[in-house]
C-alpha cells in the first residue's frame, strides 16, 4: 500500500514539466503580446528591411530577431502570432473533441445502425487526402478565422471517433456496464455516467495531440495562402514569407519555425507523457 | 468459400467509400465562391461571352444535373476538361501521377531503411545510451509532422550546407530524353546515371521529411514486437546455441516480429501519401498535389474533383491491398 501510494507520488517526468513550461510562457506572451511587443507587428519601413537578429553583423538596436524584407518586426510578429495559434489551438481542439468523441461514444456503445452510419462516414472521411481537403475547404468558406476552426473540425473529427468508438466497445463488453443495465438504467445514462469516464483519459490525450495538430494545419494554411488576411502576423504566413527569401534573410523562417517546432513538440509530448500518467498498468 | 464472400464485401464498402467521396467533393466544390468562369475570360468579355463557355462547361445545368452528366462521364473514363489549361483532366492528372507515385514509395523505402536500423539498433543494443538516444529521436520524429521536417530539411541541406536541391524536380536546364514521366525509373533503365543523380538530389529532402515520421511509427512498433519476441523460448534456445546476438535478432526474432509491422506500414502509407499534397508546394515538386493546390486557387473545379477521386482511389486501393494481403497471410483470417 505504502509502496503503491510512493509510486503514484514520484516526481514528474522531465518532457511534462518541459511541455508545459514552454506552452505556459507562450500562452503568457500570446496573452501580454500588446504589453512585451517591442514593435508593432505591422508597422513597415521598407528603409528598415531585412535587417538581421542581433547578434549579427548590421543589426538595428530594437530589432531582437531582425525584420522581414517589409520592414516588419520579427519577434513582434511571432509573439502577436502565438494568439491566433492558441485560439486556433484551443477552439478547433475543444470542438473537434466535443464532436468526435461524441461520435466515437455514440457509435461504439450504440452499435447497430449508428455504428454502420458512423462508421461508413470515417471510411469516406479516411479517403480524403487531408490538407488537400483543408484548402478545399477554405476555398469554400473563404480565408477567416472561423473557416480555419470550422475546417479543422470538419477534417479531424475521425480522429477521435475511431479511437473512442474502439474504447467505447471495450468498455461497452464489460460486466460493469452489464450491471448498470441490469439496474434499470438508460442506456444514454449508462453512456454517459458508466462509459465516459472511463474513456475520458483517452479523450484528453487526443485533445492535447489535436491542439498541436490545429496549429500545424493553421500554419499550413497560412503557409498557402488561404488563412486570414495576409498582413495579419501568422506563423505559416512568416514561414511562407521566409521560405521565399531564404537565401536573403534566413532569421524571418528560422524564429517562427524554432517557435512552432517547439509548440508542436510540447503538445505531442504533453499528450505521451499524460497518456504514460493514466496508464494504470505503468503507474 | 467465406474469404471470398469477405473480399466481395470489401470490395462493396469500398465502391461505396469511393461514392462518397465523390459526391461530397462534388457538392462541396458546386459552392465555391468565384466564378471560374469570369477568372479566364480577359477584361473586354461580354455577357454573351461569360454565356457560352458557362454552358460549354455545363455549368449552366443545375447541380444534379451536372452530377449526373460528371458521373456518366467517369464511368466512361472522362473526367472532363481542365478550365485554366484546357487539357483533359485525366491526361493531366496521369501526367503528374508518376511523380506523385515515385516520391511516395522513395519516402516509404527511406523510411522502411531507417526505422528498421533504429528497432534493430536499438534492440541490439539493449539498456545502453544509445538506445535511450534512439528513443528520445524517436520520439520527436513522431510529434513533429512532414511540414515541419520539410522545412528543417530545407534550412539545414538546403541553405546551411547546401548538398541537396530543395526545389523543383531535375535541373531545368537538363535536356531530357525520356518518353515517360517516371523519371527516376526511367533513368535508370536508360542507364542514365548522370540524370538519376540530379533527379535523385531534388527528391531526397522532399521524401526524408515525408519518411522521417513513418521512419519512427515502424522504428517504435518493430522495437516493440522485437521485445517481446526477444523473450519467447525459442529465441533463448538459439541463444544457447551459441548464435551471436546479431544472428540471434536478424534470423531468429525478426521474421516473427515484423508482421504487425507490415499492417500498419499499409496503413500509414496512405497516410504519406496525404502528406505529398503540402510537402510538394514546400519543395515546388511538380507533382499531383501541388497540381492540386494550384486547382483549388484557380478554380478549375473538374480538375479538383479529378484529383480528389484519384487519390481517394489510391488511397482505398493500398488499404484494400494490405487487408487482402494480410488475410491472405493469416491462416486465421483465411479459414474463418
Amino acid at each position: 500500500m505504502l509502496d503503491g501510494r510512493s509510486a503514484i507520488k514520484r516526481k514528474l517526468p522531465t518532457r511534462l514539466v518541459l511541455s508545459a513550461t514552454w506552452l505556459t510562457l507562450l500562452t503568457l506572451a500570446a496573452v501580454f503580446a500588446p504589453l512585451i511587443a517591442p514593435k508593432d507587428p505591422l508597422a513597415q519601413d521598407l528603409f528598415l528591411g531585412q535587417l538581421p537578429p542581433f547578434w549579427v553583423q548590421g543589426h538595428e538596436p530594437g530589432y531582437l530577431l531582425g525584420t522581414d524584407s517589409l520592414g516588419r518586426d520579427v519577434l513582434s510578429r511571432i509573439l502577436y502570432g502565438a494568439r491566433l495559434a492558441l485560439t486556433v489551438a484551443l477552439t478547433a481542439g475543444t470542438i473537434t473533441c466535443i464532436i468526435g468523441a461524441t461520435m466515437g461514444l455514440l457509435a461504439g456503445f450504440l452499435r447497430g445502425w449508428v455504428d454502420i452510419l458512423i462508421s461508413r462516414a470515417i471510411d469516406i472521411w479516411m479517403a480524403f487526402p487531408p490538407v488537400l481537403f483543408s484548402i478545399l475547404l477554405i476555398a469554400v468558406l473563404g480565408p477567416s478565422l472561423t473557416s480555419i476552426i470550422i475546417a479543422i473540425v470538419v477534417i479531424d473529427w475521425t480522429r477521435f471517433a475511431r479511437v473512442i468508438r474502439a474504447e467505447a466497445m471495450t468498455q461497452g463488453a464489460m460486466d460493469y456496464v452489464a450491471s448498470a443495465q441490469v439496474a434499470g438504467r438508460t442506456r444514454l445514462s449508462t453512456m454517459i455516467t458508466e462509459i465516459l469516464p472511463n474513456v475520458l483519459p483517452t479523450i484528453v490525450v487526443l485533445l492535447t495531440l489535436e491542439m498541436g495538430i490545429s496549429i500545424i494545419v493553421e500554419a499550413i494554411l497560412s503557409f498557402v495562402n488561404l488563412s486570414i488576411s495576409t498582413d495579419d502576423p501568422t506563423w505559416g504566413g512568416m514561414i511562407a514569407e521566409g521560405r521565399a527569401s531564404i537565401h536573403q534573410a534566413w532569421w524571418v523562417l528560422v524564429f517562427p519555425l524554432i517557435t512552432l517546432f517547439l509548440t508542436v513538440l510540447s503538445f505531442s509530448q504533453l499528450g505521451e507523457g499524460l497518456k504514460d500518467r493514466f496508464d494504470p498498468v505503468l503507474r | 468459400m467465406q474469404f471470398l464472400q469477405s473480399v466481395l464485401l470489401r470490395l462493396c464498402t469500398t465502391l461505396i467509400t469511393l461514392a462518397g467521396v465523390a459526391v461530397i467533393v462534388f457538392f462541396v466544390i458546386r459552392v465555391v465562391p468565384g466564378n471560374p468562369i469570369a477568372m479566364m475570360l480577359p477584361p473586354g468579355a461580354t455577357e454573351a461571352d461569360v454565356a457560352r463557355l458557362t454552358a460549354l462547361y455545363g455549368l449552366d445545368k443545375s447541380i444534379p444535373q451536372q452530377f449526373l452528366i460528371w458521373v456518366s462521364g467517369v464511368l466512361q473514363g472522362d473526367f472532363g476538361t481542365s478550365i485554366t489549361t484546357k487539357q483533359p483532366v485525366l491526361q493531366l492528372v496521369l501526367s503528374r501521377l508518376p511523380a506523385t507515385l515515385e516520391l511516395s514509395v522513395m519516402a516509404l523505402i527511406i523510411a522502411v531503411i531507417l526505422g528498421g536500423f533504429m528497432a534493430l539498433t536499438g534492440t541490439r543494443l539493449r539498456g545502453s545510451k544509445t538506445e535511450a538516444a534512439i528513443d528520445v529521436g524517436n520520439g520527436m520524429a513522431l510529434s513533429v509532422p512532414d511540414f515541419l521536417w520539410g522545412l528543417i530539411l530545407i534550412l539545414t541541406f538546403g541553405v546551411l550546407i547546401p548538398i541537396f536541391h530543395i526545389s523543383g524536380r531535375v535541373t531545368p536546364s537538363l535536356p531530357l530524353p525520356f518518353t515517360t514521366n517516371f523519371y527516376l525509373t526511367e533513368s535508370v533503365l536508360r542507364l542514365r546515371f548522370d540524370l538519376w543523380l540530379d533527379i535523385a538530389a531534388h527528391m531526397f529532402m522532399p521524401a526524408l521529411a515525408l519518411a522521417i515520421p513513418l521512419a519512427a511509427i515502424i522504428g517504435q512498433l518493430l522495437k516493440q514486437s522485437l521485445k517481446e519476441t526477444m523473450h519467447l523460448d525459442y529465441v533463448t534456445l538459439a541463444r544457447t546455441k551459441g548464435y551471436s546476438e546479431t544472428h540471434v535478432i536478424l534470423r531468429e526474432a525478426l521474421p516473427n516480429a515484423i508482421l504487425p509491422t507490415l499492417t500498419l506500414v499499409g496503413v500509414q502509407f496512405t497516410f504519406l501519401i496525404g502528406g505529398t499534397v503540402i510537402i510538394e508546394r514546400l519543395f515546388s515538386y511538380e507533382g499531383l498535389g501541388n497540381m492540386a493546390i494550384d486547382a483549388v486557387i484557380n478554380r478549375d473545379l473538374p480538375l479538383i474533383q479529378g484529383i480528389v477521386i484519384l487519390f481517394a482511389v489510391i488511397f482505398t486501393g493500398v488499404n484494400l491491398l494490405v487487408d487482402l494481403t494480410y488475410a491472405a497471410l493469416n491462416p486465421r483470417l483465411r479459414h474463418a
